[in-house]
């Protein structure tokens, strides 16, 4: 019972997911057959249906991570046919419907890839590696209360609506996934260029971005080479001006810092 | 470590390298081509002798040719650092289905590649010319200077050399179309207004350069 | 005798300051020889636990997702309220107050509301500090727009972002201290049991989601952030892991559950499209701004849709009923959330729905389209077509949206005295989690600013005063109290691995979804709630013996953990049906057909209803026992609610 377009004709699909059973072991792709999946489904309903189909027939479903479902908490995370979260570009894998496959499909999913990545299970994948970087120094060191009147620094909308488009990231870690490098560039830029640009952000300018920078590398991401799989991938269109700013801060901050370690 | 090395060892600080080097190579190109281009010079090198002679004897030029080298030597050095790291990135396991030709250009993907043709070409290229002018005796030609035209006129003769030339122009060609503008950005230094205007000089600058470089082989296998 | 609520004496303006005041504090060295436990990292938890250890306590915040940053928080889209009166249009604390009692038609404590429009405006400076990109004017002032429910603009947002950014920069805060070593965080670990040592929350038992462990942890303290139940129905706006297990596993230890039948239906969402659905997308309440709400006049023609035999943009104007409109000509589309979605619940039943299953009606922006442009409109709600677009493959711009009531928020919650305390001495709830501040109805945009006031300016003052009554020795997992409970939690997970049945936790969701939406979601009445509660009992039956599951304990195994919260919601839902079959009145969004006005509105029963309902669980299928805390109205007038 198809809700807006009742003349979809529901398709039968081929798919080729990843399956590993834990951090230890080898994984490898499995073939599965779904049926009747309307085009109205979003992939991840898809994936509910198989996984269904495979516990009643007494399967392991497959562990994937998902959990708003609105394209906002960042947490579902596939590869589909070769690309982060699938074919349509400024959408995370939940917000993509079947209605972009077609009836026959071979469809490959696998988990995000890169060294400081590592699978739990099937496609779910570790990333605390990014909430390490942000505990690296992506704040303001201010405590609760004591603060001044929120208006008391105007900030020019223009610079606020910059720093806002930094701060849309989701911490997916498409970027990371997509890059050729396995580089948390955009994802790093991302928090650090909100911070450089609002003022409230200024006071630790200098040890942030060095912080944080400090933190990615032994992460094990990898490094830009400015390529832009990552932007381009991105689902909510975090922009390489951010990796530039980035790099200027770096710079800035190595040149200017009163940090000799 | 100190702050320099620590700077200099980090993910962007090791691509600053690359791009401070980067475009420091490229005013090299133009330097080197603005020279070569005596070459089409008609009259059988005289020109391009008494260039070639300057630049092998000049001490400002000499003392250059220190920092071009080590301009190269970082460049490369790093180039094959930052590659053999960020395969380490990816991690062991790949994807079975990668489509990434979708979300970004080849040549910004091949820099590695690409980048370790033209080291190829400078190897062969330095012992063709650098090496016989700097460490053989060559005959002069009239003026007395080492006629270093003939060595261009021999070599270009060799269908293998001239091949071996031009791909090596197209592959810089691909190197500098993504690195040009790359170097801006890794230097943060970007703008609404100005990244265009850096991006169409990047783009005419390559394709400039490595035509004209490209047109010397050709000329004299077809022409000489 | 129920317990105190400990609302402090004195005028309501000044109550909060001297409970500040008299509360015991912990002395500034003492403070680091105190463990807190804060279980959920959303707006609730990552405030409070930030806040914690800022002052020097020893926190662990656990969150069962892989990053704090998941809660799902992050999803609010609109905004957040605060009385700071920026407009210049005639906001107060008791404004806000007045505003938020009134739209909870009446069944919440006017202390605690009067506290939260008081930190409100704290709030809004603690998140700008941090760095939250709240929207500005040009001239670099913080922009503010209106929300329903209220006749000032006191709403701060980021674009439809509000909750992500808010959330973001309590996460920061939290990041900070866990770099700092004050928080020690665990994430994919979930709680399945408080510890409860001599009548004091001394602990939590938790699983790790990716190994499968049970460990125990031990505090001096413990804090539940973990959201509220709207997924009791199944499909709802809330994120797939929502869920009350942590709540109801401390229901289950004594702490009493409030008001549970009090769950909020949003008018404006995407409608259900097929059985498959896993969960339901909200369009933002601001889309009625603008867009007009209409069925068809007639069934006839509504059936004619159905078969996509009409368009709706092909429906002349006399064909349809703009019924918002028509019944409440002073409010129009405007009316609160709970009287927009029961109408359009009304005219689905009537048999005028759209859609091919017929639950939805129009959101028709045709007419601000034709005076202002596609642009415009583009500008104000661009990302919201766009969303719509995605999930339904129409173009709003072209033909109306079809929109439906979904679940949204559930006001009820455990019970939390002024401190925010349960009945279990130790144990703190805050945000969604407990039932505190929005009585039977909360406002678009008070979501938020109860969350973190509650983490960030109440919590850190309440829980000093217990505390500071508590000696300040090393808490350990020794008392046997640990042992019999880890017990319990691992007794409980073997026995579901080892029902070994036919259907899948998600089977048993569904159904008891579908029970709950019928008979106790938008229109309740005693019949359907007695059915629905003898079928909810046979359901937990059979899910105790029938369940399905696969793998094992001892690794990341999703059914189990679904099948761990589906149990929950079971029972759960059955203390709502009770709930509801109690309130024998209509009030906020506890909705009873027989309690009705003449035209069909909510009648309440002040005289006899006006309590919080408190259930203490007193044992496994034991009746459970329904207290009364009386709520005393001494600042405001209670009146009929009229949008006409």
């Amino acid at each position: 019972m198809a809700g807006s377009n009742p003349n979809a004709k529901p398709m039968n699909l081929t798919l080729k997911v990843w399956r590993q059973k834990n951090r230890n072991t080898q994984g490898s792709i499995v073939d599965y057959q779904v049926k009747d999946i309307s085009p109205d489904m979003s992939f991840l309903e898809m994936l509910d249906v198989l996984n269904e189909d495979l516990l009643r027939k007494g399967e392991e479903p497959v562990a994937f991570d998902h959990d708003c479902r609105e394209g906002i908490c960042g947490s579902c995370n596939l590869f589909i046919n070769g690309r982060a979260h699938g074919p349509e570009s400024g959408t995370t894998t939940c917000q993509l419907h079947m209605r972009k496959f077609n009836d026959g499909d071979t469809i490959t999913i696998e988990p995000w890839r890169a060294a400081a990545f590592p699978v739990n299970k099937d496609l779910s994948v570790d990333r605390s590696a990014f909430d390490r970087i942000i505990q690296a120094g992506g704040y303001v060191s201010i405590n609760t209360g004591g603060t001044p009147d929120a208006n008391e620094i105007p900030i020019p909308k223009q610079i606020a609506d910059r720093a806002f488009e930094a701060a849309t990231c989701i911490g997916c870690g498409a970027c990371v996934a997509s890059c050729k490098n396995a580089s948390a560039m955009l994802f790093v830029s991302a928090k650090v260029s909100q911070l450089a640009l609002l003022p409230q952000g200024h006071v630790e300018r200098k040890t942030r971005v060095e912080n944080m920078v400090a933190q990615m590398d032994k992460e094990g991401f990898g490094a830009c080479t400015n390529i832009g799989s990552c932007a381009a991938e991105c689902p909510v269109g975090i922009s390489l001006e951010n990796i530039a700013i980035l790099n200027q801060e770096f710079l800035l901050a190595k040149a200017t810092s009163n940090n000799l370690a | 470590m100190s702050w320099i090395s620590k700077t200099f060892s980090s993910s962007i600080g090791r691509k600053i390298i690359m791009a401070v080097t980067g475009l420091f190579l490229c005013s090299f190109l133009v330097v080197h081509l603005v020279g070569n281009l005596q070459l089409f010079k008609a009259d059988n090198g005289v020109a391009f002798n008494a260039y070639s002679e300057f630049m092998g004897h000049n001490p400002l030029i000499r003392t250059l040719e220190i920092v071009l080298v080590l301009g190269f030597g970082f460049h490369i050095y790093e180039g094959l650092t930052l590659a053999a790291k960020n395969r380490a990135a990816r991690g062991g396991q790949g994807y079975v289905s990668n489509h990434i030709e979708q979300n970004s250009s080849w040549h910004s993907r091949s820099m590695a590649m690409l980048g370790s043709i033209v080291l190829f070409f400078l190897i062969v290229h330095l012992y063709n010319f650098f090496g016989s002018l700097r460490f053989t005796d060559v005959p002069r030609d009239a003026n007395g200077n080492e006629d270093a035209y003939a060595l261009v006129l021999a070599a270009f003769k060799n269908p293998l050399y001239v091949t071996l030339y031009v791909v090596a122009q197209i592959a810089l060609l691909y190197h500098l179309l993504h690195g040009f503008s790359s170097a801006f950005q890794t230097l943060g230094l970007t703008h609404r207004k100005y990244t265009p205007a850096i991006k169409f000089v990047g783009y005419a600058f390559s394709i400039i350069v490595c035509a004209a470089f490209a047109a010397m082989p050709i000329y004299f296998y077809f022409f000489k | 005798m129920f317990p105190d609520s400990k609302i402090p004496e004195g005028p309501l303006a000044e109550k909060w300051d001297k409970h500040k005041f008299n509360v015991k504090l912990v002395n500034p060295a003492n403070k680091r020889k105190y463990d807190v436990i804060v279980v959920g990292t959303g707006l609730a938890g990552a405030s409070a636990a930030a806040s914690l250890a800022e002052l020097g306590y020893n926190v662990k915040a656990f969150t069962f997702h892989d990053s704090p940053r998941r809660a799902h928080s992050i999803a609010a889209q609109g905004g957040i309220n605060a009385a700071k009166n920026y407009q210049n249009d005639g906001d107060s604390v008791f404004r806000l107050f007045y505003d938020t009692i009134k739209g909870g038609d009446y069944r919440a404590r006017e202390a605690n509301v009067y506290r939260l429009a008081q930190v409100s405006v704290n709030i809004i400076d603690q998140c700008v500090a941090q760095g939250v990109p709240f929207a500005r004017e040009y001239g670099g002032l913080l922009a503010n727009r209106s929300f329903g429910g209220a006749q000032v603009s006191r709403t701060f947002y980021a674009r439809g972002q509000t909750g992500q950014q808010l959330l973001l920069g309590a996460y920061s805060a939290l990041s900070r201290q866990v770099a700092y070593g004050k928080v020690k965080l665990y994430t994919r670990s979930e709680m399945l049991d408080v510890v409860v040592v001599d009548g004091q929350a001394r602990g939590i038992i938790t699983r790790n989601l990716i190994t499968g462990e049970i460990e125990q942890h031990a505090a001096h303290a413990v804090v539940l952030a973990t959201g509220g139940y709207g997924n009791v129905f199944y499909l709802s706006t809330n994120a797939m892991y929502c869920n009350v297990t942590a709540a109801w596993r401390a229901h289950k230890r004594g702490a009493y559950f409030a008001n549970p039948c009090f769950t909020q239906i949003h008018p404006t969402c995407i409608p259900v499209s097929g059985d498959y659905q896993s969960k339901l997308t909200l369009m933002s309440e601001s889309l009625r701004n603008d867009g007009r709400v209409w069925v068809p006049k007639t069934v006839e023609t509504a059936e004619r849709i159905r078969k996509g035999q009409l368009k709706a943009s092909d429906v002349p104007e006399e064909d349809r009923d703009y019924f918002l409109e028509r019944k409440y000509p002073a409010f129009g589309n405007l009316v609160p959330r709970d009287v927009a979605s029961r109408n359009a619940k009304q005219m689905c039943d009537e048999g005028r729905g759209v859609g091919s299953t017929g639950l939805a009606v129009y959101l028709d922006f045709a007419d601000i389209i034709k005076r202002t442009g596609a642009e415009a409109v583009a500008q104000k709600y661009g990302n919201l077509f766009d969303m719509y677009a995605k999930i339904t493959d129409e173009n709003p711009y072209q033909e109306p949206m079809r929109i439906y009531p979904a679940v949204h928020y559930t006001m009820g919650g455990l019970w939390v005295d002024y401190n925010l305390q349960t009945t279990i001495p130790g144990l703190y709830a805050t945000g969604e989690c407990n039932f505190s501040d929005h009585g039977a109805n909360r406002l678009g945009a008070s979501a938020l600013m109860q969350g973190l006031a509650d983490g960030y300016f109440v919590i850190p003052y309440t829980i000093g005063d217990y505390l500071a009554q508590t000696p300040p020795k090393p808490v350990t997992t020794d008392h046997p109290a640990f042992k019999q409970t880890e017990a319990e939690v691992r007794a409980r997970v073997q026995k579901l691995m080892s029902i070994n049945g036919t259907r899948t936790p998600d089977d048993f969701h569904k159904h008891l979804g579908h029970l709950m939406w019928e008979y106790c979601g938008m229109a309740r009445n005693a019949e359907g709630l007695r059915y629905a509660k003898a079928e909810i009992q046979k359901l937990r039956k059979e899910f105790w013996s029938d369940l399905k599951l696969t793998g094992t304990e001892n690794e990341l195994n999703q059914a189990l953990e679904k099948a761990g919260r589906v149990a929950d919601f079971i029972e759960l839902g059955e203390l709502m049906v009770d709930d509801a079959l109690d309130r024998n009145e209509s009030c906020g969004g506890h909705f009873r057909e027989e309690f009705a006005t003449e035209e069909g509105e909510a009648k309440r029963d002040d005289e006899n209803y006006a309590y919080v309902a408190a259930w203490q669980y007193v044992g496994e299928n034991q009746p459970e026992i329904l207290n009364k805390e009386q709520l005393v109205f001494e600042n405001v007038k209670l009146t009929q609610r009229s949008y006409k």
